[in-house]
């Protein structure tokens, strides 16, 4: 009797198994070796010389521990000394509108529309732009079908090559008085890729790169270009391991995430517009009829907090756009700050996912909005979910999410507590986790540059590789962001160009990036675990082996050879 | 038949001239019956954003169009360039799109209004997944629609089924073999003293999703080979615009010239979510204006560059959803319901709107807003997979799909 009992329970899980999806990998445990290994691979971009020796001295526990807490962590000087000269990272938008000026403002200055400059170096600056700008217009025929961005690649790559061999301070001079919106995409770019390849608080540039990327801002839509800076500094970083509601509220507010969703332009369609402003500018404004626009409030549900199954209809997006009205910004192509303009709010009253909002309320309507969300079940799922499936697994077990979904709304949405929740599970240092992500371009560029101890002294190459293997840098036009899961980035146009970048960095030919080919060893075995950090696939070796015995080998190629390997793809 | 042959010549007549008509066209006249013996190729292309259909084929003869649109509105055909252009007394080409009036006149371009999914969703994300999979409102579906039309063959070529850019779009995900290509110059490995190696390493591992991905990506490097050797020149100096889609489009055409066993393409321009500032000082121009001066130029250019080898070819448009009736507060629209879709190509039953117009009035509105949706667009997709493509299951293609209902946009 017990025996058909046991027989019918395992036909029973046999059954199950082949419907469902076998999640019995996550309760295997890794080896001792292993755990370090994948807690680099994950919580890093990628571990360099030396480092799974640092890990195994401190413990690891000790070290996730302090990842978890970057403030503990002394920061890298090969990392501030590099940032040093990117100005840009330090100014305020308005700063940044004066010193970079957008065309539009440059324009405006030329107009006498606005004051030019106080500083001479800026004020040259402007009148060089200005110059450029009537030259521009005067040409206008010709440049109309200049549509491809970055020009002739032939052309981009030998002015890569002339800026890698100038000095970082000449350098940016070059390409401020040449192009000085472009600085801000440079300085940007630049800082992203020396934090991920030198900061020692690896697990916070991982979290600013996740948190950046779900609530994505793209840095070509307009104003977007001098906002994004102050986005990443100032709505981002500090909430990455805070309160899921404080990072919510920053990035309602900020000046970049209000332009790029067009809630800047959200405004009741009953409420009059003219007013202080007199009346001429009044005409101008009710030519233009300004009403509802929805953008904010769907993206908001969809991809900040509830996901598109969180359980929100169309006419919560019309109370939630109801609810943002007069949340804008002031002056934003000056860099201007968040304001809120009751003239413009509506003010009846809305339901929101069953929730009434009082008429005649102001602000904090949305503020109530964002307390909804941030607070709703349907949010501690998605965003547990999305974790798990960046840091776990492409298809993570539904235990751990219960799991994590249980932390974030036992903690009111803590990040770090749910961070801290999931480097504790046994899911995390499972073989259903381990090596089961493959990277993506981001990780795999800066994972290269630090496997192989490169040193980089101009990235911006780096940033051209990463467009070319499907990533550019702050480029994502569509709110998703990137996806982390795995058939995202395998393809055939990827593959080739993450084999090509392999044997270039290798082959020193990427400019402004040094790797020193005399660090590998001879022996093909030896090499290839110097930047794999583990014993390479058999099948990887042979194949080295093989085209070892046809000719030299010159130095770097089999460590070029191993970086655009099958095993160097995943982490 | 003779009303066909009949129609394509004055059409021909029209377009070109006489004896200035491609080589196809007099195929098509006199050997309309002659089997093909090349391979029909399907070339996808996908407005990422949720284009305006609304102020792409403008419905000047509804007269709430232009109440809906006060800021937006594309004004009635009056000749000029700042006025919708006439296609058949109703609706009318936005006047960017002008590079496509004499395809549409030759009858080789067909447009279907009120076209798309009849999911609800207004999420871009949802959206985009579910016409890329074919299977709108069922998220599991792990393959793409374009990868399912391919039929099953002995000895497939590698670029048989190609998505233009660095990924491997979601119409093209599948277990039949698919490739992403940026730019078929550079598909090879630059160094080559790793090309060889590489190829090993990626054809003998057990790791099982980059096997899969590294053999498919070898065999094409290999049959491109013979591309690269030569530089590329349109036909007749046919000028493809510089912004992606007029790239994509032109190596898809080499691809096609090339004779490699291409039958399905896939390409795509983003940019069309315009929820501001979608005109510009007049209704004709700004933000919407330039993309579709560059959309239509890319097709344009594509068309001339293929010439009689447009015989074989279909190419079909689609984007997520349409955007509302009405505009909104910022000089632009929010997202919609129904929108339009371009067929074009040999095969095509062209100069014609297809498709019923469910009107503009308030209460023929879907959800009071948007555009209602008269056709599916598995409809034309199926049409073309089956009529175009000679793929006959279409229920594979389409899973849930039982029974499209063909609106004769494939001539057959």
């Amino acid at each position: 009797m017990k025996k058909y009992a046991v027989a019918f329970i395992l036909t029973g899980v046999a059954i199950l198994a082949a419907y469902a999806p076998d999640y019995r990998q996550f309760s295997q445990p890794l080896a001792k070796d292993q755990e370090i290994l994948h807690a680099l691979n994950r919580l890093t971009f990628g571990p360099r010389p030396g480092d799974v020796e640092a890990v195994q001295k401190m413990g690891l526990k000790k070290w996730i521990d302090q990842q978890l807490h970057p403030e503990r962590i002394a920061e890298n000087p090969e990392l501030t000394d590099r940032l040093k000269p990117l100005e840009s990272l330090t100014m305020s938008p308005s700063e940044i509108a004066t010193n970079y000026p957008p065309p539009v403002v440059v324009q405006a200055m030329m107009n006498g529309l606005l004051p030019m400059p106080a500083d001479p170096e800026a004020r040259a600056r402007m009148e060089l732009q200005a110059k450029r700008l009537k030259a521009k217009q005067e040409a206008k025929g010709d440049l109309k079908d200049k549509q491809g961005k970055g020009g002739d690649p032939l052309q981009q790559a030998m002015r890569q090559q002339v800026l890698a061999v100038t000095d970082p301070v000449e350098r940016r001079k070059l390409i401020g008085n040449n192009t000085p919106q472009q600085v801000l995409s440079y300085d940007l770019n630049e800082a992203k890729l020396y934090r991920a390849i030198y900061s020692n608080r690896q697990l916070e540039e991982q979290m600013v790169d996740f948190w950046f990327n779900h609530f994505n801002v793209y840095m070509d839509k307009g104003a977007d270009r001098i906002l994004t800076s102050s986005y990443e500094r100032d709505a981002i970083r500090p909430h990455v391991f805070g309160k899921f509601r404080d990072l919510l509220e920053a990035t309602a507010e900020s000046p970049a995430m209000l332009f790029y969703l067009d809630n800047w332009q959200n405004v009741s369609p009953d409420r009059p517009q003219q007013g202080r402003f007199g009346k001429q500018f009044a005409k101008q404004k009710a030519k233009q009829s300004r009403g509802l626009n929805e953008n904010y409030a769907r993206e908001l549900m969809e991809l900040h907090t509830l996901g598109v199954d969180g359980g929100y209809t169309q006419q919560d997006i019309i109370e939630v756009a109801r609810c943002f009205t007069g949340w804008t910004i002031n002056q934003p192509n000056r860099g201007g700050e968040f304001i809120y303009n009751d003239r413009v709010h509506d003010k009846g009253e809305k339901i929101v996912l069953g929730v009434k909002i009082p008429a005649g309320g102001g602000q904090e309507d949305a503020e109530r909005v964002l307390d909804i969300l941030a607070r709703h079940p349907s949010t501690a799922r998605f965003i547990s979910t999305k974790l798990a499936k960046k840091f776990v697994a492409d298809d993570p077990p539904p235990a751990l999410i219960e799991h994590l979904t249980k932390t974030f709304r036992d903690t009111d949405g803590d990040i770090r507590a749910v961070m801290a929740a999931m480097l504790e599970s046994k899911e995390f240092f499972s073989q259903g986790a381990f090596r089961s992500k493959v990277k993506t371009p981001l990780e795999l560029v800066v994972s290269a540059v630090r496997a192989t101890g490169a040193e980089v002294n101009f990235a911006i190459p780096l940033a051209t590789q990463m467009a070319q293997l499907g990533q550019p840098l702050y480029r994502k036009i569509e709110p998703t962001g990137y996806s982390s899961a795995n058939a995202e980035w395998v393809n055939s146009a990827a593959l080739l160009a993450r084999m090509n970048f392999a044997l270039a960095l290798t082959a020193n030919r990427v400019p402004g990036i040094k790797v020193d080919p005399s660090q590998f060893q001879d022996d093909a075995a030896a090499a290839a675990r110097q930047v794999l950090f583990h014993e390479p696939a058999k099948q990887t070796l042979d194949s080295i082996r093989r085209a070892l015995e046809q000719k030299e080998p010159t130095p770097g190629l089999v460590a070029g050879l191993v970086l655009g390997s099958p095993d160097f793809q995943r982490r | 038949m003779t009303s066909r042959r009949l129609f394509l010549k004055s059409s021909a007549l029209a377009m070109f001239g006489v004896g200035a008509a491609p080589a196809w066209l007099s195929r098509a006249l006199y050997a309309a019956d002659a089997p093909s013996p090349r391979k029909k190729i399907l070339v996808a292309i996908f407005q990422r954003g949720a284009v305006d259909g609304l102020n792409m084929v403008i419905p000047f003869g509804e007269k709430n169009y232009y109440n809906l649109r006060p800021n937006l509105a594309i004004p009635k055909p009056d000749g000029t360039e700042d006025a919708a252009i006439d296609l058949d007394g109703f609706f009318g080409l936005h006047p960017a799109l002008s590079p496509l009036k004499p395809i549409y006149d030759a009858g080789h371009m067909a447009i279907v209004q009120a076209v798309g999914s009849p999911d609800p969703t207004r999420s871009h994300f949802d959206a985009q997944d579910y016409m890329e999979s074919g299977t709108p409102g069922r998220k599991a579906t792990a393959d793409g629609w374009l990868n399912r039309s391919l039929l099953a063959q002995p000895n497939p070529s590698p670029v048989r089924a190609v998505s233009l850019g660095t990924a491997l779009s979601r119409s093209m995900r599948g277990h039949n073999e698919a490739v992403a290509i940026a730019n078929l110059n550079d598909f090879k490995i630059r160094d080559t003293r790793g090309a060889g190696t590489f190829e090993s390493m990626y054809d003998n591992t057990l790791d099982q999703v980059l096997n899969g991905a590294g053999r498919e990506t070898f065999e094409a490097v290999k049959l491109m080979q013979s591309i690269q050797q030569q530089p590329y020149a349109p036909s007749g100096g046919v000028q493809y615009p510089n912004g992606p889609l007029g790239q994509s489009l032109m190596q898809i055409a080499r691809l096609i010239k090339s004779d490699v066993g291409l039958e399905v393409a896939f390409a795509e321009m983003g940019g069309w979510d315009t929820h501001f500032n979608e005109v510009g000082a007049r209704p004709t121009q700004g933000q919407l204006a330039n993309l579709l001066g560059q959309f239509g130029n890319a097709l344009a250019a594509f068309y001339q560059d293929l010439g009689d080898r447009m015989a074989d070819v279909s190419v079909v448009t689609m984007s997520e959803f349409g955007r509302t009736a009405r505009e909104n507060g910022s000089r632009g629209t929010d997202h919609g319901h129904a929108n339009v879709m371009f067929a074009f190509g040999g095969g095509v039953r062209g100069g014609k709107v297809h498709g019923e117009w469910p009107g503009l009035e308030q209460e023929q509105l879907y959800e009071q807003r948007d555009l209602q949706l008269t056709t599916d667009f598995r409809d034309v997709l199926g049409e073309l997979v089956v009529r175009h493509l000679g793929n006959p299951r279409v229920t594979s293609v389409f899973p849930g799909y039982d029974q499209p209902k063909f609106r004769g946009i494939v001539t057959g």
